[in-house]
């Protein structure tokens, strides 16, 4: 302990030890300041006025300067400053608009020497000059700034603001003559001592006000300001425009700034408002802070360094009503707990991964994934000094593309464009979206689609061409149904990319294993066939052989392993099919004792099969019956990641399925799939979701964020009010060509000439003319 | 239409105000832009905005704020923005506002039955009435106890943070501008109940309306005005030079504040029954304005300005709660502390620093607010008493304003300068409401 906390830099004859601690004050504190030997601090506030000695192990106080009983307005202190040279002499700025000096070595109790009430509003800011002993600087609420020798009455020479509210006042350190002024409307002002009638120099350095200032201890030149703006900024000022070198974005207004003794980079922060943690920056690291202390449970008010020249000791005061002394080893360092590696999907499928780069390099041999990737250049961070306490920082980059069809987004984007959701029959959709799906090579969409006409339409024959073809009953629905399990188990596969492939299959082939063992008296060529065998056996009735036989062309188009269409081709040409039908319809319990089995390996289907075994005879089943097992597969649909089929079919289906589905869901996928949409550009699409959606959450989308920023019609410049006046070159902007009235609402305009207004208006004059109504002499034309 | 026996409804006010004749307003109005472009984004222009164009540069601004409030993105649904204007205009019974409010409320696709009681409104906006009584009447009330029943997680209906801001926003800046209705005595809109009539006025009957006070004669006599106003600026000066003065005692200076804030201003005791459109809409009708901490009982600690001020924090709550927010009010704010023209009734060339900042400070004076750096004495000398009686009127019981009251102080001054105490009055307390529930929303999310 005593080994760590020893200091190593200079500090004079006496190294200041010491711990983490903290004490109670009685009353909330505004300010605090240390003396030059870093052995008291003085914290000072509305109802304190205190001096403690840091001691080795605890703070103890040493002094009560508020006395009296009733005490004045001149102990409310909004600052307090202990000279760095006198070890007798502070200063206090009070809210009622005095400065008071005081001196510790009058031997009464009372130790308040001078009062000059010479402003008017509150004090902000008291600052002694660094190394003159009577020169006091102070900055009020009503604008002025004075300068007040101690060995006189009053102020010395006043410098203007120009009625602006001064918020904080520096002497520099290294510039004898030179202070900076922060102001409430942003701008920071330079002054030189000796000339009160004009600033030297001025900026603006923040929006809204600047609530602090701290000239660097070695660095002439920069100056930090902090601002309501929830920024720090550090300004070059040794060029002829000061210059914003750094900017650190912090979360919280910024009440204090003070630079970290012998760290060139490195400053403190702490907020005026919400956040109470203290921050020590890296400025050349602006996005994380490099160190923080949270243990102020309200906003902290003052911050300063023990030492001028030790960094490794804060000393902070809060509105908590307490005082702490931060050892800067017991800091949280928030680098430690960031997330090092970075990972994001591109909306192609990329991948880009950004990991440090020692981890990389690491196993440098091994490639992540088999296929196309390539190395992006590295990205590292400059290390200028190399005792800087950040660790090296460099991370390597690197972006694997796919060249698996199966993983390319490009039939999301095509469905997306062709999909027809609304504006036609409900069969007619379906057919249509079926179609698109089949072109697409997506047949188990496809038959969703099919399925989902077949189960939803009347259940009148006319318009269900697959039914009347087969002709059979549409008791046959419910057998469609069993097919979903199968089915869409063998899309899932086709979907991943080869090695999730590669895992899927043992799982298969044990289910089908188990199947197998189930039921032997079913005659099957191998383990992963039977599986499949079952599943289309249904499906082959349903589907007679035109679904099966467009699938076999795509062969060639899938990456699966051979084995996984050897099956389909079994499949299909197996005849049997029908007759196992006609045999386990004509023995129902049969069936579904067997079916139950394989019900509890797969879940999806045994919601279907187990219902089937019932109404499995009677004649008319009715939509609803259908909507738990709608229910699942839209699910299934969107925990898959296709969340536009689930959305789609949402649609499509309307007040059919709505119900069934609970609305946080439903607002879920749409959001999901518009979100989509949006990264694809394909704004008409999900405008169009948008508007056909049912939730409320969704459809008020459309009414957010819909404002049109317009240009004046005749000056070309930008209409900055709302209303239909320019105000520069004070005309109705957009009138009607052909009325002259403004149009509000639908405007059209002929994009040859760029004359135009109300649509109707334009449409009729068009009719009867072919010149623009503006007489401009373009022909236009209205398509 | 008459001939076939249609009634045809005529407006009854001569003018947008019963206390400032309308020719006034017109001469003084050189300000045609910003009435035109009032009017075609509004599509009208209304008693309020004919008013405040005495001011255009606050008219910008406001309109701006205005129109950020109840038309830009936010978290509550259009319609319920205007349905909580209904509910806080309806605590000042201002039939003015409510109607306003509540044709906006329609037009934004609102539910007519809520209108007709504020029982029929959804139990979230119905839970929001101890805020609205307390930011009403007796802001300093508002603890975080408040906030908490409204936002913590056990609360049903629960508001979010971000939402019960803007609705504090909007009671908030409702309030104040119902403070400005009555302050100025506006005439109802034509279209409101009270603006019109169906057969014109006997020549005997002087048209009033039944909301506002009618004139009543009260032309001050000239004499002893014009030396009042003399004195005044004499007294102004007379501030602004003395700036060392004896250095007065905190406890003088405490005496001083307590004196303003609990002097005994008579504001009328007599009050009409609420309008029967209001009646539905208000809960505890009587609750009212009662001055700042009666010594003794309860006595809420006063607020010190510089521990929580617009500038350092409330702005920066608001702007992070509802984005922008903070910049519109802080402009409004801005403006109506520097706005002067330099001159004082028949006087040009003058620093009315001193006097706005009486006015400001003695409001926020009487919401328990209070500056360290302000002495209150100062109030006494250029504030006199039939002005106080006006300002705390318009303040703490804006409902009771009668044309009596709005003649009787400044009788010197021009319209226009009083419509501008008028702003102050009405902005210094928005500020005061706003601050005590910033300050209870940053203890509660602390």
């Amino acid at each position: 302990m005593e080994k760590m906390s020893r200091v190593t830099t200079a500090l004079g004859s006496s190294s200041i030890t010491g711990r983490t601690m903290f004490c109670h004050l009685d009353a909330p504190a505004n300010a605090i300041s240390v003396c030059r030997d870093a052995a008291q601090v003085v914290v000072a506030g509305r109802n304190i006025f205190k001096i403690y000695a840091l001691e080795e192990e605890q703070f103890v106080e040493k002094l009560n300067l508020r006395v009296g009983r009733k005490p004045s307005l001149n102990f409310s202190c909004a600052d307090v400053m202990w000279h760095q040279m006198e070890e007798n002499l502070l200063a206090t700025a009070a809210t009622n608009g005095a400065v008071v000096t005081w001196n510790l070595g009058k031997p009464s109790r009372n130790k308040q020497d001078q009062l000059f009430t010479e402003h008017k509003r509150t004090v902000n800011k008291v600052c002694f000059h660094p190394t003159e002993a009577y020169m006091l600087l102070s900055g009020s609420q009503d604008g002025f700034m004075k300068c007040f020798d101690l060995r006189k009455k009053e102020s010395v020479s006043t410098f203007s603001g120009q009625s602006e509210s001064v918020r904080d006042v520096q002497f520099s350190m290294k510039d004898y003559f030179t202070f900076a002024a922060s102001f409430e409307n942003g701008n920071v002002q330079l002054w030189d001592i000796r000339r009160p009638d004009r600033y030297e120099r001025m900026f603006t350095a923040h929006t809204g006000p600047v609530f602090c200032c701290d000239w660097h201890p070695d660095d002439r030149g920069w100056l930090a300001t902090g601002g309501r703006d929830k920024m720090v900024k550090v300004w070059d000022m040794t060029t002829n425009r000061a210059k914003e070198i750094y900017c650190v974005q912090t979360i919280a207004s910024v009440a204090r700034v003070k630079w970290r003794p012998e760290k060139k980079f490195h400053l403190a922060t702490c907020s005026m408002m919400v956040d109470h943690n203290i921050y020590v920056w890296d400025i050349r690291r602006p996005f994380i802070p490099f160190a923080t202390f949270e243990e102020h449970k309200d906003v902290t008010t003052g911050i300063v360094w023990r030492h001028q020249h030790d960094p490794h000791y804060l000393l902070s005061g809060s509105k908590d009503s307490t005082l702490y002394q931060h050892m800067f080893k017991d800091a949280t360092r928030p680098v430690d707990k960031a997330n090092p590696e970075g990972l994001c999907f591109g909306l192609m499928g990329d991948l880009a991964f950004a990991v440090n780069e020692s981890l990389v390099s690491s196993d440098a041999g091994r490639k992540p994934y088999p296929g196309g990737d390539r190395r992006y250049p590295f990205f590292s961070f400059k290390k200028p000094n190399p005792t800087e306490q950040f660790a090296h920082v460099s991370s390597a980059l690197s972006v694997f593309e796919t060249d698996l069809d199966s993983s390319r987004m490009d039939w999301f984007v095509k469905t997306a464009q062709l999909y027809l959701l609304s504006g036609k029959p409900f069969t007619e959709l379906c057919d249509h979206n079926a179609t698109v799906a089949q072109e697409l090579k997506r047949p188990q969409v496809s038959t969703t689609w099919t399925m989902l006409r077949i189960m939803f339409s009347d259940p009148a024959p006319g318009p269900n061409h697959s039914l009347s073809k087969l002709g059979s009953l549409p008791l046959m629905n419910s057998f469609s149904m069993k097919e979903m399990g199968p089915e869409s188990r063998l899309e899932r596969c086709k979907g991943e990319s080869r090695p999730d492939n590669v895992h899927l299959e043992p799982g298969n082939s044990h289910i089908s294993n188990n199947n197998e063992e189930n039921e032997e008296t079913e005659g099957s060529d191998g383990p992963t066939e039977y599986m499949f065998g079952d599943a289309e056996l249904d499906d082959d009735d349903l589907y007679p052989m035109e679904h099966d036989n467009q699938t076999v062309p795509e062969e060639p188009v899938y990456t699966l392993p051979p084995e996984a269409f050897q099956l389909r081709h079994e499949i299909i040409d197996n005849p049997s099919a029908p007759e196992h039908l006609q045999q386990d319809k004509a023995d129902s319990p049969h069936v579904s004792g067997n079916e139950a089995e394989v019900a509890c390996l797969t879940p999806i289907e045994s919601f279907s099969l187990i219902s089937i075994s019932q109404p499995l005879y009677s004649p008319h089943l009715h939509a609803s019956f259908f909507c738990p097992i709608v229910r699942e597969m839209l699910s299934h649909y969107a925990e898959r990641g296709d969340v536009q089929m689930a959305v789609s079919v949402l649609i499509v289906l309307g007040e059919r399925i709505r119900k069934e589905i609970d609305d946080l869901t439903q607002e879920h996928w749409y959001m999901s799939y518009i979100d989509l949409l949006q990264r694809f550009e394909l704004w008409n699409v999900s405008n169009d979701v948008i508007k056909l959606s049912t939730c409320s959450a969704i459809t008020c989308l459309n009414q957010t964020s819909t404002t049109l920023h317009i240009n004046c019609s005749n000056c070309k410049r930008p209409m900055s009010n709302k209303g239909w006046i320019c105000d520069r070159c004070r005309q109705c902007a957009s009138a009607c060509a052909v009325c002259h009235h403004v149009v509000k609402g639908l405007f059209v305009w002929c994009q040859g000439c760029s004359h135009g207004g109300h649509l109707e208006h334009i449409m009729n004059w068009l009719k009867n003319n072919s010149h623009c109504p503006a007489g401009c002499g373009h022909l236009c034309e209205y398509t | 239409m008459s001939e076939e026996g249609i009634e045809v409804p005529r407006a009854l006010a001569s003018g947008p105000s019963a206390f400032i004749p309308a020719k006034e307003l017109l001469i003084e109005g050189l300000n045609q832009d910003i009435l035109v472009e009032s009017f075609l984004s509004l599509g009208r222009v209304d008693h309020l905005t004919m008013v405040m164009a005495l001011h255009p540069s606050y008219l910008s601004c406001f309109l701006r704020t205005q129109h950020a409030l109840f038309e830009l993105d936010g978290p509550l649904p259009r319609d319920w923005r205007h349905y909580v204007s209904v509910m806080a205009a309806a605590r000042h019974h201002c039939s003015y506002m409510v109607q306003q409010h509540s044709k906006a409320f329609l037009e934004a696709g609102g539910d007519k039955s809520w209108l007709s009681g504020i029982k029929h409104a959804p139990v979230k906006l119905r839970s929001l009435h101890t805020l609205n009584k307390l930011l009403a009447h007796r802001p300093w009330l508002i603890t975080q106890q408040h906030i908490q029943e409204l936002v913590c997680a056990g609360a049903e209906p629960r508001w979010s943070l971000a939402e019960l801001i803007h609705a504090v926003i909007l009671m908030a800046h409702t309030h104040s501008l119902c403070s400005f209705v009555w302050g100025c005595g506006l005439n109802p809109e034509p279209d409101h109940i009270g603006g019109y009539a169906f057969h014109p006025p006997s020549p005997s009957h002087i048209p009033r309306s039944p909301h506002s006070p009618a004139h009543e004669d009260s032309r001050p006599e000239l004499v002893d005005g014009a030396v009042e106003v003399e004195v005044l600026m004499k007294r102004m000066v007379e501030l602004q030079q003395q700036q060392e003065e004896e250095e007065c005692t905190q406890e003088e200076m405490v005496t001083r504040f307590e004196r303003q804030r609990s002097e005994s201003i008579p504001t009328a005791v007599v009050r009409g029954a609420p309008p029967e459109l209001v009646l539905g809409l208000v809960e505890e009708p009587e609750f009212r304005y009662e001055d700042f901490a009666p010594r003794g009982e309860q006595s809420p600690s006063t607020m010190r300005a510089q521990d929580y001020s617009w500038e350092d924090h409330g702005f920066s709550l608001v702007q992070r709660l509802l984005p922008d927010m903070g910049q519109f009010l802080d402009e409004e704010f801005q403006v109506v502390s520097n706005l002067t023209y330099n001159r004082m009734a028949m006087h040009e060339d003058v620093d009315t620093y001193t006097l706005r900042k009486a006015l400001w400070n003695y409001i926020h004076c009487l919401y328990g607010i209070r500056y360290d750096d302000y002495d209150y004495g100062s109030v006494n000398v250029l504030l006199e008493r039939s002005l106080k009686v006006f300002v705390k009127t318009m303040a703490c019981h804006p409902e009771q304003t009668t044309a009596r009251i709005y003649h009787a102080f400044w009788r010197h001054f021009r319209h226009s300068e009083k419509v501008h105490a008028n702003l102050i009055v009405m902005e210094a307390r928005l500020q005061a409401a706003l601050l005590y529930t910033l300050r209870s929303i940053t203890a509660y999310i602390k």
